[in-house]
């Protein structure tokens, strides 16, 4: 391979129930990686019922019809590896199994995502709901500064706004749930015309094909959801919120919306993204951290989503600084790219990056971001697995010039900024800002 | 043709895994050198292993060595720590630094077209680091506001308060991160004389592997030959892994109390084995079996069957030296003295009541060897894990030897090692959560009053 040619080749079939099916070849190492999505996440739930997509997929491992018991032992048994995990946008389950065990996982996928029902009980159903909101006190209400992205997505959109509420859901939601809720979820989300299945890896693409049809070719396809109606969405002005959280120091969150994924200037600001915050030699951690010494940290990030992202740049003060300040430096430095753009130098080094990370991405055949994600999430956003060249494509022709535009056409004054301070020490956050609720 | 849905596809043979051939070369310097070809992405990595990691902290010193590690990509010769991070960026870097208890490990990942460039950076970063006052006052700072932030990390505070526990004052008993006393102690004099104390070319093993020949990537490693061994300004005492801990009653039951806790965050184990010993592949076949996979006996009773969890597993945190066997888990509050109750139980149950069936010593056997193959996919994975050989002075035939070894122990081998490496009396349990909340059931436990220890120790 040379640098020219950075691609994951493909084939593409669609089964008459409507699956899309890709394969990848890849036989350095005698794995299989089995990738399945589904075109549906939190921002498919309704206002009351937040959490439901993902609780949802806690019950895919629970059994299906045909194997009615555990998912996990079956491939463990194989040899496989496994996971799934669910954002706003799409639910995905993964196996990366020995090359001698494929038929074993395509069997397992497609029984679940044909027969799942019989196999979800009451007593399975409430189980999980109790894990997931073990789950919940563990990563968000027991973490320092867990609930700040609820906080943001809250205020970010109207209350029944899609993107308003976090994939984890309300604990109050998750315990409203139901049975009869799994059934009409499944039935209009979980079938053949919804998702699409990868397989990639040391197997040969015929036989992938064949493999495809023969599990999956006798499964009903069900009606295409309609994509979810996401308004077009703006703040009107700079709103600021704090919430006391047990934490040591302040930490201040900005939150701005930014374009979807793919469309133009989210390219563009995930280099900002990099100028900004990514090293030492990024401008904020230069002078937060590096220099003044006011900061302990900085991030920004642009969070690409399907429809509508947000940008999010995140300082911890020092022990002893303020927010104000540390806001102060941020906004000049914001200011001085929306005004000057990056230089050459940053250029140069950002594009550097940004190519040797997608050569970084054609290691892994399997799981969480390995090839077979990213030819399901291609497929699932552009309709094109090929996707991957363009998609570098974008970084390499981003010019000083458009990432200047897109910062100051999107990192405007009209954004959320969150102080999360120490309980107890109101004085530390910004002024005006309006005390919000987390739980 | 259609799915037969009456029964599960059976598994064919396991493919054929052989791990790719490690070439060994010492440098006139002394210094041991791998090489391993990874071919398919044109990417290399380099991992550099230095002896001594947390474990050679001295002993008012703890935190010391991760404050060397620290100051490696901080500059070095005429480049100041902006220019090293602007050097890294440059060639698309993956860097990173991991201080262990036995060794500190720098590793490096770029492009091939970049291999020298990257070969040149990381050699001159670990051996000619600037440890300049400046910087070492603010990474030590930034350490210390660390430790701050952990006290407000449930599961920080417990692995701190655990190694504690399982240790003393033993060179293993601390996180690599230290003690604010310790760190506010130390001094740029302290960072050079552990630097020159440690980072010598025959304490040293370079781990190369990509998309090029053995002799290109030896080529590339070369420049790690100007690496001279400098003169020893502090005598080394013997490494953590041959100092015994003292063998003391451990604490049943300690408690860290955090009011208001949405969980209890739970550890039981004690001291048991050496990464090194013989028995290694029993002991990962009980560990499978016990918690250290989905389906193991720990997870599917406090999460699929009790559902006080998101997830329990059991594991060894493996050094040179005698290592713990540990149960890690954060659970609901309300459920804290039975998920106690029940894990103690497994582990006890798994000595004598509960051995091992057949297929459990199958699924988990078969978890471990089947899809070993994985672990080798990118060159990163590869030169880490031939850097695990070095760690634990394994023989180069190590991987390939893995499957046969693992899938040749017995349910007897199992037994023996569950009642010669597990001990129900000894141990430790300890919990992170709100203590109030909690006190009244734990007295039924029947482990006695706890001990109720401070956030920092």
């Amino acid at each position: 391979m040379t640098s020219s040619a950075i691609e994951i080749p493909f084939t593409k079939r669609t089964l008459a129930n409507g699956l899309d099916v890709i394969v990848h070849e890849d036989r350095r190492v005698p794995i299989v990686a089995v990738n399945v999505w589904y075109h549906v996440g939190s921002k498919n739930e309704r206002p009351g019922r937040t959490g439901f997509a993902h609780l949802f997929e806690h019950l895919m491992f629970e059994g299906s019809a045909h194997h009615n018991k555990g998912y996990f032992h079956p491939l463990q048994q194989a040899g496989a590896l496994l996971n799934g995990s669910t954002n706003t946008d799409r639910t995905n389950y993964w196996e990366v199994v020995p090359t001698s065990a494929v038929d074993r996982a395509l069997w397992m996928e497609s029984d679940r995502m044909g027969y799942l029902l019989p196999a979800v009980t009451h007593e399975r159903f409430e189980t999980q709901r109790d894990v997931v909101l073990n789950e919940r006190r563990q990563n968000y209400e027991n973490r320092p500064y867990g609930m700040a992205l609820m906080a943001i997505s809250a205020a970010m959109y109207p209350p029944d706004h899609p993107y308003a509420w976090m994939t984890i859901g309300s604990a109050d939601d998750i315990r409203a749930m139901q049975l009869e809720d799994v059934q009409t979820f499944f039935r209009t989300y979980y079938h053949t015309a919804n998702a699409s299945l990868v397989l990639a890896g040391d197997l040969d693409t015929e036989r992938a094909f064949e493999l495809a049809d023969q599990y999956f070719g006798e499964l009903q396809p069900g009606v295409k959801p309609p994509p979810v109606a996401c308004g077009e969405v703006s703040l009107a002005r700079e709103q600021r919120l704090v919430f006391e959280d047990r934490v040591q120091v302040p930490r201040i969150y900005i939150a701005w919306h930014s374009p979807a994924m793919f469309a133009a200037g989210d390219a563009e600001l995930d280099l900002v993204a990099d100028l900004l915050a990514n090293g030492k030699t990024s401008r904020l951690y230069r002078t937060l951290v590096y220099e003044q010494r006011v900061a302990l940290d900085v991030s920004a990030h642009q969070h690409s989503r399907e429809a509508g992202s947000f940008f999010l740049l995140v300082a911890t003060a020092a022990p002893g600084q303020g927010l104000t300040g540390l806001l102060a430096q941020v906004d000049e430095a914001l200011q001085r790219v929306r005004e000057g753009g990056p230089t050459d130098g940053e250029m140069e080094r950002a594009i550097a990056q940004a190519e040797a990370h997608f050569m970084y991405r054609l290691q892994t055949v399997g799981g969480f971001g390995g090839k077979s994600d990213q030819l399901n999430a291609y497929n699932m956003l552009r309709n094109d697995p090929g996707f991957f060249s363009v998609d570098l494509e974008r970084y390499r022709r981003a010019t000083p010039e458009s990432v200047r535009g897109a910062s100051a056409r999107y990192l405007h004054d009209r954004r959320i900024v969150l102080s999360v301070i120490p309980r107890g020490q109101s004085t530390l956050a910004l002024a005006d800002s309006e005390s919000v609720l987390v739980s | 043709m259609s799915a037969d849905r009456s029964r599960l596809p059976e598994v064919g043979p396991d493919p054929a895994f052989a791990f790719p051939n490690i070439v060994g070369h010492t440098l006139p310097n002394g210094l041991q050198v791998r090489t391993i070809e990874h071919h398919g992405v044109p990417v290399i990595t380099f991992v550099l292993q230095v002896d001594g990691g947390s474990g050679a902290d001295p002993a008012d010193k703890e935190g010391l060595a991760a404050v060397v590690a620290d100051m490696v990509d901080e500059g070095t010769g005429s480049l100041s720590a902006i220019d090293v991070s602007d050097a890294l960026a440059r060639i698309g870097a993956d860097y990173d630094a991991d201080v262990n208890p036995d060794v500190t490990t720098f590793s490096l990942t770029t492009l091939t077209r970049f291999a020298g460039r990257g070969a040149s950076l990381l050699a001159d970063m670990t051996t000619k680091p600037s440890v300049r006052e400046s910087d070492f006052d603010r990474v030590r700072q930034l350490r210390l506001d660390r430790l701050k932030q952990l006290n407000d990390l449930p599961t920080a505070v417990a692995e701190r308060a655990f190694l504690r526990l399982m240790y003393a004052q033993h060179p293993y008993g601390h996180l690599a991160i230290g003690n604010d006393l310790a760190l506010r102690s130390l001094s740029i004099a302290d960072v050079a004389a552990l630097h020159a104390a440690t980072f010598r070319p025959p304490q040293a093993t370079l781990i190369v592997s990509g998309a090029m020949s053995h002799d290109d990537l030896l080529a590339a490693a070369s420049i790690f030959g100007e690496w001279s061994d400098g003169t020893r300004t502090t005598e080394q005492g013997p490494p953590a892994a041959e100092i015994e801990p003292s063998d003391r009653p451990a604490l049943r039951l300690a408690v860290v109390p955090r009011e208001n806790a949405a969980q209890s965050e739970l550890r039981i184990g004690h001291l048991s084995a050496r990464r090194k010993t013989p028995d290694y592949p029993a002991l990962l076949v009980m560990n499978a079996l016990l918690g250290g996979q989905f389906v193991s006996r720990v997870n599917l009773r406090l999460r699929e069957e009790k559902a006080y969890t998101y997830g329990a597993r059991t594991g060894f945190d493996w050094r040179r030296g005698i290592s713990p066997f540990v149960l890690s888990a954060s659970v609901h509050t309300a459920s804290t003295a039975e998920a106690v109750r029940d894990s103690m139980a497994e582990i006890a149950d798994l000595r004598d009541s509960r051995p091992p069936s057949d297929e459990e010593l199958t699924l988990a056997k078969a978890s471990l060897t089947r899809g070993y193959p994985r672990n080798f996919e990118t060159a990163q994975q590869v030169a880490r894990s031939v850097a695990q050989l070095a760690l634990y002075g394994l023989p180069d035939s190590y991987f390939s030897e893995f499957v046969p070894k693992v899938n040749a122990v017995t349910r007897e081998d199992v037994t023996l090692a569950a009642v010669r490496y597990l001990d129900p009396e000894k141990l430790t349990t300890l919990i992170v959560g709100d203590h109030t909340v909690i006190a009244d059931s734990l007295a039924t436990l029947g482990l006695g009053e706890p001990s109720v220890l401070p956030v920092e120790l």
